[in-house]
């Protein structure tokens, strides 16, 4: 079980609580989180990573356990804690606008 | 029990204001997708209750939203916009070659006859098509790769297609308006492609008489007389009689012949508003004072509107998409401003009055007559 936690955005596009729960095959990764994600809530396809190449949103960044894993490759494992529920996966928009 | 309902998209969300035929009571719901910017939202013609929205973020990209209950409710449906076939460079500002890239919908706008069928005019300039709801989207590959696209280049607001004109008794017409490429013309429902420039004259172009490289802001049509055309450019106002084929000018009197809208009277033909903007490196009305303009005679001779309109003081900008007109008699006129106010009019523009002041910044404003 991997809990996610959306930007405010996306959990009102989604209808969805401030955490999540995800079941995720092991290892997990953020492109599996993500995959998990978007068939779990379908109107998240294309507002976190590109729906043609899977590359991030450039406005958009992961943290976890203190760390921003957003530079990291999309199948590298999770974090330990991330990926036996200790740990949530924050999902981030960036600061900007007015 | 006649009444009206407008749809207003805005930087921070869309809006739906509804009154009954009288137009003078109004009911203001919304925000609708708080904090996105929604560029368009129209309803299908054949289907009132059916609205479709283009929802935006720079974080989060593009949404299509839908509506089956006249806005009450909202689904969000596909939001994939592929190119079909060779992607291909068009020209950035600086004149150097750029790939074509999917960035927002600009301007929706759902078929006369069915309301499942829906165009999407986007940026990088391309047209799409969804024929199941807004679920899938198809390009009309036919109009970016018709020849002059590597020539395109964007304009101040980006390369986007904003205008899409669907013929009511020809399904196969089509025409659409691109900044800062010009106008273009299919007549085989999308398959081939002509630009249709010819009496367009620009003098920030190298050749002021170029086929492409327009800058047109906007193009209106009346339904009954759809070769009859009208033309706000980023200067001049112009009329084509027939389709486009040619355009001449019908700025005449007006005080500056910059602006964005442009909107043609739904019982008269010959009647038609524009909103003079004081020029392209001061966007508000000259003088502080906004005033809608209308002539009667198709161009030429306009009459300046502005009772209940702010006549000093007022630097507010009116953009491309954010006039609109019932098919009330007599008829409802609405514009909204980049200060986000809704102004209307229920007596053909003769008086005005706000249906609210205090909105986001209003991209676009459409109305449904409802009956």
């Amino acid at each position: 079980m991997i809990r996610v936690i959306l930007p405010a955005h996306l959990r009102a596009l989604a209808r969805a609580d401030h955490e999540l729960q995800l079941e995720v095959d092991e290892p997990a990764s953020v492109r599996r989180v993500l995959d998990a994600l978007e068939a779990a809530y379908p109107p998240l396809r294309g507002t976190i990573r590109d729906p043609l190449t899977g590359s991030r949103r450039p406005f958009v960044r992961f943290f976890a356990c203190g760390e921003d894993l957003s530079s990291r490759g999309p199948d590298e494992p999770l974090p330990a804690p991330v990926a036996r529920g200790a740990e949530p996966l924050r999902i981030v928009g960036a600061i900007a606008g007015g | 029990m006649s009444g009206v309902r407008v749809l207003a998209g805005t930087a921070k969300g869309a809006f739906v204001l509804s009154a009954d035929g009288a137009r003078k009571r109004w009911q203001v719901d919304g925000p609708f997708f708080g904090g996105w910017e929604v560029y368009h939202l129209k309803g299908a013609p054949a289907a009132p209750d059916r609205l479709y929205a283009a929802q935006w973020t720079a974080w989060h990209g593009q949404l299509i939203q839908r509506s089956d209950d006249g806005g009450r409710t909202w689904e969000p449906v596909g939001n994939l916009f592929t190119f079909d076939g060779h992607v291909g460079k068009h020209q950035w500002y600086d004149g150097s070659p750029r790939r074509w890239e999917f960035k927002r919908v600009w301007h929706l706008e759902p078929a006369p006859n069915d309301p499942d069928q829906v165009y999407a005019g986007v940026e990088d300039a391309a047209l799409f098509r969804s024929s199941d709801g807004g679920q899938s989207w198809q390009e009309l590959a036919g109009l970016r790769n018709h020849g002059t696209g590597p020539r395109w280049q964007p304009g101040a607001g980006g390369l986007c297609l904003h205008t899409i004109l669907l013929d009511p008794h020809d399904s196969r017409r089509i025409i659409v308006a691109i900044s800062a490429a010009g106008t273009f013309r299919t007549d085989d429902g999308g398959t081939t492609w002509r630009p249709i420039n010819r009496g367009l004259r620009s003098d920030y172009l190298p050749d002021p008489d170029a086929e492409i490289g327009h800058c047109v802001h906007r193009i209106a049509a009346h339904p009954a007389a759809p070769d009859r055309l009208f033309m706000q450019k980023h200067w001049d106002v112009l009329r084509s009689d027939d389709g486009g084929a040619e355009w001449y000018e019908v700025s005449g009197n007006l005080p500056t012949d910059f602006g964005f809208v442009v909107e043609v009277h739904p019982h008269e033909p010959e009647t038609v508003f524009v909103v003079p903007i004081t020029s392209d490196s001061q966007h508000y009305p000259p003088g502080g004072q906004l005033r809608v303009y209308r002539s009667r005679s198709g161009g030429g001779e306009w009459e300046p509107l502005t009772r209940g309109l702010p006549q000093r003081d007022c630097y507010v900008n009116v953009l491309r998409d954010a006039m609109a007109v019932d098919s009330l008699e007599p008829c409802g006129v609405y514009f909204g401003t980049t200060g986000g106010q809704i102004y209307a009019s229920a007596d053909g523009g003769d008086s005005w009055a706000p249906i609210v002041r205090d909105l986001p910044r209003v991209y676009s404003v459409e109305v449904q007559t409802l009956r």
